[in-house]
């Protein structure tokens, strides 16, 4: 617990200092970004010691009631919200902003945890599935209609929770599938991609001994060789059809990062080029050329993992790397401690959070990811993520310090 | 079995974090092709040039320095112009020229800095630099401009300007970067390598935009620029711009040598201009200005115009057949035999320095004879060979027919015949002495530059050696760094005590002789020798080579005066006056002094009627008479060894004034 609190503290010092070359001031001027995220830290602070305080029933409770808030601000934005970068999805309240949709997660996670901990939730059951799928997808669709498609892909980070509490796997192996099938569409002509597909499903077939092929297991081969032909022929059109130009450029980036440098490649590109020069050490601390000079986009956001691999190398970044790693195990094994159903679903679903904003972000920045907007945790400068992320982890340790507080006594 | 899934969700995670380690330490250990991309975006090479070496005369005069400019460079996106009207003013520009100006800074990068206006002068740019702080987005960027102040010796001192193309090209090592400066003729091309200093690089970090955030790891790499050496002459600036008045309305040189040490006291090639016409930003107008001028100022003629030596060919002459023992000092001839008029009248009663002295033709006509026969052969045409062989052997020591070596770039080597020439024009044993005998006369096929009279002078100033002529006596400090073979002495193989014989001679010419007072210099001594070189296309050219004084000499000279006539008179003149200003520092005859600097030798050009001839190569006037011989010879076809004479002896000429 207090070991946890200290990979945080050690991590937003880190983050501070890491943080600060781009803008070459103070790093207490309170007009850059690095004081602001100074301010953020302090008022995080403030709300960790609130969590903290309060009794670890209110977000039992109120788990509903937070989760109706967050959707009511998720409307609310669509209508009152400034436009940043195409997103009609912030609030500006003067210098400062608040990005609702950072907090839906925390709301749909409560919500989860609350309505699976209810005794007969079956999650094998297709109603229960689909009610989870609708918690799911409210908030999901709201940030959609934003226009902050990268923040409702996270909302696909709660099939890990929902797979531990007894989601049959089907469920994820068919999504891993589709992603698979998505990825092999970009890079391998469509026709190769059928053939291969018929090849496997024949030869399944084949194998099948002679006295297990009853018609339902044939129907099964066929149908899912079918149903994948058909995933190829819809990426296809998904990718031209219906995702936005700059989506569909992210994507064709990802499959062939050379093909346009200087134009839609240039996040990535100039991404790699940050991390790949820093080599094993690093170039130093405030001594990064790429990311101070601001080569890199969005480098105090979504890019800070550059500025890591560029001034502390392959080691700095693989500290990083791991200490997440570890954090993401610390919470799956603290969840599994956990007495409360209530208490595991929120631990697995701040597990499952963190780990698709690090997949992702980390992803992009080393060009195994398409490049989606979403922030590093902890790293990425911004209140709304920072305070989210750092709600999100402490309602779980305050969860959590209440069964060591059982424990104890 | 559910609760199984945990190891399954963790070893996801982990497999993600071992996924991702490994592409790290892919990207950023395996794979350095990202590392070097790095330092190519962010780190910029800038070239720090270096301040251009200077150049001395030898009391410490400046000849060249740089006067620092500044270049008005312009930032679109900063600038903030309160008052445009009042900006144009200050600056003296149209409202349209700012506007164009403006668009075109625009059009380049409205974040980068871009020219505004180039080379304004440290007054110009004094007086705008308080005014200037009212308006934003304006830098300015010292650079520097060679200034003669001297306004003297454009040729030998050369110009600088941009790279050529060809040049870029054709750099061994790769130095220059179009836009360099690089010295193009005279010392600055020949010592550029050590004027121009060493480049410094400077590695700065620059932005996205381009636009510079500073020095990278606090200039650890960086190498600072090493500034020009700069270099010391032996010209005397004060002689030289004495000369350049003297010669004004001539066209010709003057070259004067210190004959103890080689050094170069002046160098004037008539007419000349003003060195600072090619430094400026109007370089290309002067320079076009300057290549169509009839004249040809651009020419360097002490070293790149070539002449017959025409009488002062004759101290060599004497000197060499002394040497080889063809004659003695006493040796008398008759004019019988000699195919040349005698300008003296003082037949068979001339020995060797009386005949130095009133330059006798015919007497030379026999020495030269003598010369050639002055071996065992009895078949003349084989022994007319040899002796030529001979002579030519001991001429070339004077440096006669080949380059000196001066540390000028583009020294002409003359001609100097020998008896291959000759079987090549008339074929072996068909020549003999009295095919070749306008040499003794310094007429024929010799061909030599001012510059190489002047050391002949110099030669004889010295009793025998010479240091190779040269203008720069110093690198980096004074007397130091130069060429050492510029500090060896050449030796000509000619007995000192011929020596006195021919200076008592030229002496005796000065105050008795052929120049006949115009010469005659009040409380010293000078010994001379006048000329005339043979111009079958306009008014012969007058020469004058001279040395003084005659005991313990300071100073050797040569003069040619293009078009001056038939006599030493007018070079001679020239010759005394810069003599006198060396030695006294003033000039006395003020007369002379006058009647030089108002005579006009310039032959009047005519419009040609052919396209002009590309080099300097003499056009045949006609089919039959060759220029480039004396009349006696029999016609020939042109020797193919004759580049170089100057293209204004083949004009028509009117006469003007003396």
């Amino acid at each position: 617990m207090l070991y946890m609190a200290c990979v945080l503290m050690g991590w937003l010092n880190v983050y501070a200092a890491v943080y600060s070359p781009e803008t070459q001031t103070n790093l207490f001027d309170m007009s850059t970004e690095a004081g602001k995220q100074l301010m953020w830290i302090g008022t995080t602070v403030l709300l960790i010691i609130a969590i903290l305080v309060i009794n670890y029933r209110f977000w039992d409770t109120f788990a509903f009631v937070i989760y109706g808030i967050t959707i009511l601000l998720l409307l609310l934005v669509l209508v009152a919200g400034s436009n940043v970068n195409g997103s009609r999805s912030w609030f500006k309240l003067g210098a400062f902003s608040l990005q609702p949709a950072e907090f839906a997660k925390l709301g749909t996670a409560l919500a989860l945890a609350r309505y699976i901990d209810y005794p007969n939730v079956n999650l094998t059951k297709l109603k229960d599935q689909l009610s989870c799928a609708g918690i799911i997808a409210l908030p999901a669709l709201l940030i959609i209609a934003s226009n902050e498609t990268g923040s409702m892909l996270v909302f696909a980070s709660f099939i890990i929770m929902l797979y531990r509490e007894g989601l049959p796997g089907f469920y994820p192996l068919i999504a891993i599938v589709i992603v698979a099938l998505f990825i092999l569409t970009l890079i391998v002509p469509k026709l190769i991609l059928f053939g291969v597909i018929l090849a496997l499903g024949l030869l399944v077939f084949f194998l099948t001994p002679r006295y297990q092929r009853s018609v339902q297991n044939v129907m099964v081969i066929g149908i899912t060789a079918v149903s994948m032909i058909a995933i190829v022929a819809g990426v296809d059109f998904f990718v031209n059809s219906v995702l936005q130009k700059h989506q569909q450029n992210r994507i064709k980036v990802l499959v062939n990062p050379a093909a346009d440098p200087l134009g839609v490649g240039w996040n990535v590109t100039q991404a790699k080029i940050a991390i790949g020069s820093g080599r094993l050490q690093g170039k130093g601390f405030l001594e990064g050329t790429q990311t101070k000079l601001d080569f890199v986009p969005a480098q105090s956001t979504d890019f800070i993992f550059c500025t890591i691999g560029e001034e502390h190398g392959f080691i700095g970044s693989a500290v990083v790397l791991i200490m997440f790693v570890f954090l993401l195990c610390r919470i799956v094994i603290l969840a599994e401690k956990q007495r409360t159903r209530f208490a595991r679903v929120y631990g697995y679903s701040v597990a499952g959070i963190l780990f698709f904003h690090l997949m992702i972000n980390i992803g992009m920045t080393i060009g195994l990811m398409p490049v989606i907007g979403i922030p590093l945790p902890f790293f990425s400068y911004g209140g709304s993520s920072l305070w989210s992320f750092s709600i999100l982890l402490f309602i779980f340790l305050k969860l959590d310090s209440r069964r060591v507080g059982m424990f104890t006594r | 079995m559910i609760e199984n899934r945990k190891y399954i969700v963790i070893g996801v995670f982990c497999l993600v974090g071992l996924v991702y380690l490994s592409r790290l330490f892919y990207l950023q250990i395996l794979d350095d092709s990202y590392s070097l991309e790095s330092s190519s975006n962010s780190i910029k090479r800038v070239i720090e040039i270096p301040y251009r070496g200077q150049i001395y005369d030898r009391n410490g005069k400046f000849m060249v320095y740089n006067t620092p400019v500044y270049d008005l460079y312009v930032t679109p996106q900063k600038v903030q112009i309160p008052d445009t009207a009042a900006f144009c003013q200050l600056l003296s520009l149209e409202r349209t020229e700012f506007d164009s100006i403006m668009a075109a800074a625009k059009a380049h990068s409205y974040r980068k800095p871009s020219l505004f206006l180039r080379q304004l002068s440290k007054e110009d740019f004094a007086r705008i630099q308080d005014a200037l702080v009212d308006y934003r987005g304006f830098e300015h960027v010292t650079s520097s401009m060679r200034t003669y102040p001297a306004h003297t010796m454009a040729n030998a001192l050369g110009y600088v300007s941009e790279v050529s193309r060809k040049q870029l090209e054709e750099q061994e090592t790769p130095y220059y970067r179009q836009g360099d400066y690089i010295g193009r003729s005279g010392l600055e091309e020949q010592y550029e390598s050590v004027l121009r200093g060493q480049r410094g690089i400077k590695f700065v970090m620059q932005n996205v935009h381009g636009v510079v955030k500073g020095s990278w790891k606090d200039g650890a790499f960086d190498s600072l620029a090493i500034a020009g050496k700069n270099l010391h002459t032996g010209i005397d600036v004060e002689i030289q711009q004495y000369a350049d008045t003297l010669m004004q309305n001539k066209v010709g040189s003057v070259v004067a040598i210190e004959p103890s040490t080689g050094q170069v006291l002046c160098m004037v090639s008539a007419p000349t201009y003003d060195p600072n016409a090619l430094s400026s930003r109007f370089f290309s107008k002067s320079y076009s200005k300057l290549a169509k001028n009839p004249y040809k100022p651009l020419i360097n003629r002490p070293v790149m115009a070539s002449y017959r030596p025409g009488s002062t060919f004759k101290l060599i002459q004497a000197l060499v057949a002394l040497q080889d023992g063809a004659v003695s000092p006493g040796s008398i001839f008759s004019h019988a035999g000699s195919p040349m008029k005698c300008h003296c009248n003082r037949s068979g009663r001339l020995n060797l320095s009386g005949a130095v002295q009133y330059s006798c033709n015919p007497y030379f006509y026999h020495v030269f004879r003598r010369l050639l026969y002055n071996n065992a052969e009895r078949n003349t045409f084989k022994a007319s060979a040899m002796g030529l062989h001979h002579w030519h052997d001991m001429v070339s020591k004077f440096g006669i027919g080949s380059r000196l070596g001066i540390d000028l770039p583009s020294e002409l080597r003359g001609s100097l015949p020998d008896a291959d020439l000759y079987d090549k024009l008339y074929g072996e044993k068909h020549w003999k002495f009295s095919t070749v005998y306008s040499l003794s006369i310094g007429e024929g096929e010799l061909l030599i530059s001012p510059l190489k009279m002047a050391n002949v002078a110099a030669i004889i100033a010295n009793r025998g050696w010479f240091y190779t002529p040269h203008i720069v006596s110093g690198i980096g400090e004074p007397g130091k760094g130069i060429d050492p073979k510029y500090l060896e002495k050449h030796d000509v193989g000619i007995d000192p005590r011929h020596f006195e014989i021919v200076a008592e001679g030229m002496q005796g010419a000065v105050e008795h002789g052929t120049t006949t007072l115009a010469a005659v210099i009040p409380g010293i001594t000078m010994c001379g020798k006048t000329g005339t070189s043979q111009n079958k296309k306009g008014k012969d050219h007058s020469i004058f080579v001279a040395f003084a004084p005659r005991e313990n000499p300071k100073i050797a000279i040569a003069v040619f005066v293009e078009n001056a006539g038939w006599g030493g008179i007018a070079a001679a003149s020239v010759a005394s006056l810069v003599i006198e200003k060396y030695i006294k520092r003033r000039v006395d005859n003020h007369a002379l002094d006058k009647k030089v600097k108002e005579a006009n030798y310039l032959p009047a050009i005519s419009p040609p009627k052919k396209p002009a001839p590309k080099r300097f190569v003499e056009p045949p006037k006609d089919s039959t008479a060759k220029p480039m011989i004396v009349k006696t010879v029999p016609a020939r076809p042109v020797a193919p060894a004759q580049p170089e004479t100057h293209s204004l002896a083949s004009r028509p000429v009117t006469t003007n004034g003396n």
